[in-house]
């Protein structure tokens, strides 16, 4: 069985509130804040980037166990917003991490499931016998337009996934995937910001893809709503993952842990990976977890996964860790974001 | 005589997997087999549409629409912004006036949702006047200063205007055809966000696609023959300055009352005649101001009979408005809207509009404005 054996997470330090972007737009606040249930976001620093934040997130992860770094024979970094267009970051994280040449590495990118498409890779090469261990992160500075309604939602963050055979603290125990050609949100080559089509970006794209990639794979293990314990969905606003998860069959008891959107905001690659962080801390041994991430253009990946005893070595606290937090001004921001 | 012997209407709302000839298509189709017409039968056809050209470099549509009909016959174009359809109506009309026995496909359509708000929005102040468009001034800015005048002129609020959208958001929730189906409030139109003071998000139709379609004839054998058929009794068109500083009265629309007088006058019957109107509301604003130049409601006095909402279907009043749920809820693809607005009122007289059929109403009035007044069309049929 293949599965999770650690995991690491990094949320900067810097939030910006809702309303204080909304107070510069004349914007009414409180219409903003009840349109995307979101009340602050992440915002790395002006000395962050994705790989930087990789680093973080990937280090926490491989400090939880005593790995023997020759045996990661797989490093996937996927994101949106990698430093580079040509030339990986994979490579320069594995570097700063000590992991030895002999390793396959790639960066990927698929919109916000950029990772989660790399874990199913990594998954299959582990199963292949072709490594013993692949590290998988997803990683983001979002970055929105100003005036944009993404304004309000990109964030930024970081989450790092160890996959392995053995010690698992979580195993894999199906996927399925569901995509097409549906342009909702996109960033062309030299373009700073990303586009997306409105609300196209909603019923044809979010809840079309996730619905039809989570349908398959209840159809697929015979599993339902009622089984899982938790339930993670990728999380562009503070809505969207409540009503898809409604729509599926899942009671908001079974989602709510995962809701970090409504205080960190939408941190892309890592966005659904960072709601699993959260439901890990208060997972418990057995529990099934159903994580489902969603990138434009369009696709969505989903996973049961199931819990085991080994979680409790290498729990890690999730809320205590993002209260380490320090509001910034609206120039800040900009500054922080290099837009000015 | 002219009749109008079927109507076929898409769905109005955001319509992303079909395009513009689509949606043509199927209201094409869809007229085509209500009246059990083949297209080789058909002598011309008239095509409303505003935006193709602008946002899709979509141009030469008539002889898109000869393809698809697979006919040789005379087709024509009509762009006046938002009363493309009204317009391409009037023309058929004449038309028919000119040829005998003919029939005539009269199409409106529009699609918007497929463009990102801002190249819609420039697309439709292309509508407006050069100087207006380089003040920043949209149709919402445009409207919004007759709100203002009016409401400060005759001492209203924005809660009179409310009504407007409340009564016809009940009638869309009625019209399985309609954009929006939800019923709203008065609190939920003031408490919604400002687009141009004091006009709000509630206050403002909204951006749509669809197509609707009407066929008319002048061949008494085939009115004969179908099972449900209305008169034109009138259909004018009326014209004003493209520019609000170039009228003489900015709480009015001039050509409204131009167009409304004369087709009265042409259809030989009286205001209190009409039992169902479809009028131009694509800001509230527009439809108390659409009752005041239609001569349904004295000038000034708007504002205050809206909120008796005796125009509501379901309260008893002798002349009920935009039971489609007008532009505000039915939606508004621009070019297709005078088109369904003809459409609702054939339903209404041929007693096929179904939960909100209206009783016992001989004459109905179609109202299409195009841009802030610079062109209105006023239709009277009669069953």
């Amino acid at each position: 069985m293949v599965g999770i054996v650690s995991y690491g997470f990094y949320v900067p330090k810097y939030r910006i509130k809702t309303e204080v972007i909304a107070n510069v737009w004349g914007k009414n606040p409180e219409d903003v804040k009840k349109s995307l249930l979101i009340a602050e976001k992440t915002v790395a620093g002006i000395d962050e980037d994705s790989l930087t934040m990789a680093f973080e997130s990937a280090s926490s992860a491989l400090s939880s166990v005593d790995v023997d770094r020759s045996k990661i024979k797989i490093v996937l970094f996927g994101s949106e917003t990698h430093p580079y267009a040509v030339n990986p970051a994979s490579t320069i994280l594995a570097e700063f991490l000590g992991i030895e040449k002999n390793y396959l590495a790639y960066d990927t990118e698929f919109a916000c499931k950029a990772a989660t498409g790399a874990l199913i890779s990594a998954q299959g090469l582990i199963k292949s016998g072709y490594s013993d261990f692949a590290l998988i992160t997803g990683s983001d500075k979002g970055m929105g337009k100003t005036h944009d309604v993404l304004e309000y939602t990109a964030a930024s963050g970081s989450v790092s996934i160890l996959l392995g055979k053995d010690d698992l603290i979580s195993e894999i125990l199906d996927f399925e995937s569901f995509s097409s050609d549906t342009p909702d949100f996109w960033r062309r080559e030299g373009i700073r910001y990303p586009s997306h089509g409105g609300r196209f970006t909603g019923k044809p794209s979010y809840f079309y893809h996730i619905d039809g990639s989570s349908k398959s794979l209840f159809k697929k293990t015979g599993l339902s709503p009622k089984d899982f314990a938790f339930a993670v969905f990728h999380m562009p606003n503070g809505k969207f993952p409540i009503q898809v998860a409604s729509s599926l069959g899942f009671s908001s008891a079974q989602i709510k842990d995962s809701l970090v959107v409504n205080y960190l905001g939408n941190s892309y690659t890592a966005s659904a990976l960072m709601g699993l962080m959260a439901v890990l801390e208060k997972a418990k041994t057995g529990d099934l977890i159903f994580l489902c991430a969603y990138g434009s253009g369009a696709g969505a990946d989903s996973f049961v996964l199931r819990v085991t005893r080994n979680l409790e070595k290498r729990r890690k606290e999730f809320v205590k860790a993002i209260k380490d937090k320090k509001y910034i001004n609206y120039p800040t921001y900009l500054k922080y974001m290099e837009i000015i | 005589m002219n009749y109008i012997t079927g109507y076929y209407t898409t769905r109005f709302g955001e319509l992303w997997d079909k395009s513009l000839f689509d949606l043509v298509e199927e209201a094409l189709r869809g007229v085509l087999k209500q009246n059990n017409l083949e297209s080789s039968q058909i002598d011309a056809v008239f095509f409303g549409n505003m935006l193709a050209g602008v946002l899709e470099n979509n141009l030469h549509s008539t002889s898109k629409i000869a393809e698809i009909l697979k006919i040789n016959v005379p087709i024509f174009r009509s762009e006046a912004a938002c009363a493309s359809g009204g317009v391409a109506f009037n023309l058929a009309k004449t038309y028919l006036d000119a040829n005998p026995n003919q029939n005539i496909l009269v199409i409106g359509a529009e699609k918007m949702t497929d463009y990102s708000p801002e190249e819609t929005i420039t697309g439709l102040s292309a509508a407006a006047s050069g100087e207006e468009q380089e003040a920043g001034l949209t149709f919402s800015g445009l409207y919004a200063m007759m709100a203002n005048l009016y409401i400060e002129k005759y001492h209203y609020t924005e809660e009179n205007l409310a009504y407007v959208s409340v009564k016809n958001h009940y009638h869309g929730s009625l019209n399985e055809k309609a954009h929006f189906r939800r019923k709203i409030s008065i609190e939920n139109v003031l408490q919604s966000p400002y687009v141009a003071y004091p006009l709000k998000v509630l206050d403002s139709s909204p951006i749509s696609d669809g197509a609707s379609a009407v066929v008319l004839t002048n061949n008494q054998d085939i009115a004969k023959k179908q099972k449900h058929t209305v008169t034109i009794l009138a259909s004018e068109v009326a014209t004003d300055t493209i520019s609000l500083k170039g009228r003489k009265n900015l709480e009015e629309i001039l050509a409204t009352k131009n167009a409304a007088d004369k087709a009265f006058k042409k259809a030989k019957i009286n205001r209190e005649d009409i039992g169902v109107a479809e009028v131009h509301d694509c800001f509230s604003i527009a439809e108390i101001l659409a009752m005041e130049n239609l001569g349904f409601w004295k000038k000034g006095q708007g504002g205050e009979r809206i909120k008796e909402l005796s125009t509501m279907y379901g309260n008893n009043g002798d002349l009920i408005v935009n039971t489609s749920g007008g532009l505000k809820a039915a939606g508004h693809p621009v070019g297709a809207t005078g088109i369904k607005q003809i459409g609702e009122i054939f339903l209404q007289l041929t007693k096929q509009a179904e939960k909100r059929q209206v009783r016992n109403v001989k004459y109905g009035l179609a109202h299409n404005v195009g841009g802030s007044g610079g062109t209105a069309v006023v239709t009277i049929l009669g069953i």
